[in-house]
């Protein structure tokens, strides 16, 4: 059995996004700031693919963006927070500690360049709370920004609440959305988002483009120079296959979001519970606090990457927290920051249905990840000393 | 590229020597839980000769399959060898290594020298 469990990294193109593609990539090349009328068309099917991308998160069309991606809209929205928060004399920023590393990167760029960073406590459940957020601004705070849901655990951020601190405050809200959109409801005017960022390639559309949507009033700054693309805000020709299939995906997942949810919602609670019979294990992050389609262990006494490996053998696609598979000496910052210690950190598993998810896949993954923890913990040196009490279980 | 050799997927998938040996006349263990990778090697000595070599790892897949290719290539050989292993010789026989997992070799170098450490403090008098 083949099954694609890692859609958190990313998810297989729509038929209708691939069809949108190919429109503009074979027929419909021309570039949208040329005069003539191919390139009018192009345009037009910009100015169209702005209006159903804001639609499906309530914004008004002129206030998106479109960029290369998640990690790019994160850039932009924070660097430009700074540059005006600086130029008010403000220059904290407050965030959390389980943020995408495209948020985390930028700001510790900042706080080399003297801006002050709080990062919130997040307890065991993976999850910040809005009072704390209340309880860290301060007169001088000019950003906060927090994850609209967790791309590790998948933990869903009571957004609307730290919205409505942060409108009440007078302070910038910034959400990295990138596992929200097309996931979850996003309504930036009733969650009273200030700046949002979204990537196509994780609801189906293609990778290497995003979008930013930043209010009315917002002054963004640029990231690239160059040309008058995206009202002096992106420069360089738009990627109108690319965007035009964004938005081609983003309106046939907000269509089926609520069906969808549901249904992985159960599938979901079954591959929880049917992971939770296997001894010494714990989920991540909050059980129904999270996204539908997310579930994240950690099991003692194992390493995630040779779980991944053998997994992979059985046909199964997911990912892990460890170090081996993060390609740094330390194991996930999500797992570290909800209280995992690294022992345990080391032995995570992330696993992210699709739409297409079925109950015979979830029950072929309990089965295939309870023999395979087996097998590794039957010459695991660690579990060994676990079992002969030598050390103490930490799950 | 794949990330690992076919010859690091064969030992990580079906790996030589796993398990322990109850009256070992050596064991090392090396590695922590921190960071992600233990290996403990159990070693069988008879007249300056390696006759059995076991291990258990917690770690990825280059560690699991360090841990084994190092007791292949020192089993049957004499401690004399054994103690010339390098890292090198067991990536060399691996096929090789991703630049990021070449520690899982050095660590099984340092298990296998580890055990060796322990056999002589055990028999003293095998040393000369």
């Amino acid at each position: 059995m083949n099954i694609y469990a890692d859609n958190a990294a990313t998810t297989a193109m729509s038929a209708a996004a691939i069809d949108a593609m190919n429109l503009y990539l074979r027929d419909e090349f021309g570039n949208p700031s040329s005069l003539y009328s191919a390139g009018q068309r192009a345009r037009e099917a910009l100015d169209s693919a702005r209006e159903r991308i804001a639609a499906c998160i309530n914004a008004d069309p002129r206030c998106i963006i479109f960029t290369s991606g998640g990690s790019e809209s994160d850039n932009q929205a924070i660097i430009s927070a700074a540059e005006l928060g600086k130029r008010a004399g403000k220059t904290h920023i407050i965030t959390s500690p389980i943020e995408h590393h495209a948020v985390l990167h930028t700001l510790k760029k900042l706080q080399k360049q003297g801006f002050d960073v709080t990062y919130l406590p997040v307890g065991t459940d993976g999850i910040v709370s809005a009072a704390s957020v209340a309880a860290a601004i301060r007169p001088d705070t000019c950003l906060v920004t927090v994850m609209f849901a967790n791309n590790e655990i998948g933990t869903v951020q009571p957004v609307a609440e730290i919205g409505a601190v942060c409108a009440e405050r007078k302070v910038l809200f910034h959400t990295d959305a990138v596992q929200a959109v097309g996931h979850l409801p996003v309504d930036v005017t009733a969650q009273k988002i200030s700046m949002l960022s979204a990537s196509a390639h994780k609801f189906h559309g293609p990778k290497g483009v995003g979008f930013l949507y930043a209010a009315r009033g917002i002054k963004l700054t640029p990231l690239i120079e160059g040309g008058a693309q995206e009202r002096g805000l992106r420069a360089g020709t738009e990627n109108v296959a690319g965007i035009c299939a964004m938005a081609a995906a983003l309106e046939e997942s907000a269509a089926s979001l609520e069906e969808n949810s549901r249904k992985l919602a159960c599938l979901r609670r079954k591959l929880i519970k049917g992971l939770s019979s296997i001894p010494h294990s714990a989920l991540n992050g909050d059980a129904e606090k999270r996204l539908p389609s997310n579930v994240n262990f950690c099991f003692e006494g194992i390493e995630g990457e040779s779980l991944l490996l053998l997994l992979d053998d059985k046909g199964i696609s997911a990912s892990s927290g460890s170090a081996c598979t993060s390609g740094s000496l330390d194991p996930s910052h999500v797992l570290l920051a909800i209280g995992r210690p690294h022992a345990v950190a080391h032995g995570s598993l992330r696993i992210s249905l699709g739409e297409d998810a079925t109950e015979e896949q979830v029950e072929y993954i309990i089965s295939s990840v309870t023999e395979v923890v087996a097998y590794l913990r039957g010459f695991s040196p660690v579990w060994r000393d676990l079992c002969a009490g030598k050390s103490e279980f930490i799950l | 590229m794949a990330l690992y050799s076919e010859k690091v997927m064969d030992h990580f998938r079906n790996p030589r020597n796993v398990g322990v040996i109850e009256d070992a006349d050596g064991v090392g263990e090396v590695g922590n839980a921190k960071c992600g990778d233990i290996m403990k090697m159990y070693l069988k000595i008879q007249d300056g000769i390696i006759t059995d070599a076991k291990f258990e790892t917690f770690g990825c897949g280059s560690a699991i399959a360090s841990s084994s290719m190092a007791t292949e290539l020192i089993k049957g050989k004499p401690v004399s060898q054994a103690l010339e292993l390098t890292n090198k010789a067991v990536v060399e026989a691996l096929d090789g290594l991703p630049a990021h997992k070449i520690h899982c070799s050095v660590l099984a170098e340092e298990a296998i020298k580890n055990a060796l450490d322990d056999y002589y403090s055990r028999h003293p008098e095998s040393k000369n």
